[in-house]
């Protein structure tokens, strides 16, 4: 199966529930695990949330970009920002490392994002926004064949 | 959509959350917990995740938030019918090696000493 996606919403935290159901709504004809639903609305949950809080600094003024790409079992998830960008990628990816501690973040967003997806990519420059993408190749499942030879 | 339960036995504050825990409901969320914790005095704390049905790393900052204000007051802070998927956050940020995990409410309420 082949199909893509687009959609953008204001950087207001509210939306971070909407992208989960986004996300969740259009990979369902892969028919994932339980358990690769999850990964997939916490990591879009992840990156959101940087968004909204790092890249545009909790302002709810802007628009955030996730898109979304089905090749057969390959999924790759894109989650943009026009905002302040980052200085330093490779210390922020590092466990338990935040920007911002006054906000009690467990600094273990990127570290969930490696974990639950198969590659992660960042690409952010200071105020050149950031680009976050995540691939995972599901499972071919398990009810029934998705090919309709059964 | 976040749902929380305060209830207080002797000096435990038990949590139940129930629903989705993520950034946008971790700000409300610190702020009545904060005022539980405060206002009813309590040492110890016993946090319910069974319905949890979904949880990121927002909500992982506001318990570890809470844990350390229950290390202040010399207590401490046991997380009890955890779902798998939240327990493999909790997992990756190693906190259960500062949290105790328990079965059930009733077993939690009992290694605090809390007859029920």
């Amino acid at each position: 199966m082949n199909n893509t996606m687009q959609v953008s919403f204001k950087s207001k935290s509210e939306n971070e529930a909407f992208a989960r159901v986004v996300i969740a709504s259009f990979l369902a004809p892969l028919d994932p695990t339980l358990d690769e639903l999850t990964e997939v609305k916490t990591v879009v949950s992840e990156a959101v949330t940087n968004a909204i809080i790092h890249g545009y600094d909790q302002s709810d003024a802007f628009d955030v970009y996730l898109s979304c790409e089905i090749n057969d079992q390959n999924v790759k998830i894109v989650i943009e920002d026009l905002g302040v960008g980052i200085e330093n990628v490779d210390k922020a990816i590092q466990p338990l490392y935040t920007s911002k501690p006054e906000l009690e973040r467990s600094g273990m967003g990127f570290t969930i994002m490696e974990n639950f997806m198969d590659k992660v990519t960042v690409e952010s420059a200071p105020s050149q926004g950031t680009k976050v993408t995540l691939e995972k190749t599901f499972q071919l499942t398990h009810s029934y064949s998705r090919n309709g030879s059964e | 959509m976040l749902k929380k339960e305060f209830v207080v036995k002797d000096d435990v504050l038990l949590v139940r959350l129930i629903g989705e825990l993520d950034h946008h409901e971790a700000n409300t969320l610190k702020d009545a917990w904060q005022l539980e914790i405060t206002s009813k005095r309590v040492k110890h704390m016993i946090l319910n995740l069974e319905e949890l049905n979904f949880m990121d790393s927002s909500g992982l900052g506001v318990i570890l938030g809470r844990y350390k204000e229950v290390k202040q007051r010399h207590g401490e802070m046991v997380i009890c019918s955890i779902s798998p998927s939240v327990k493999r956050l909790f997992e990756l940020s190693g906190l259960f090696k500062i949290m105790r995990l328990e079965q059930s409410e009733k077993e939690a309420f009992v290694y605090l000493g809390v007859a029920s």
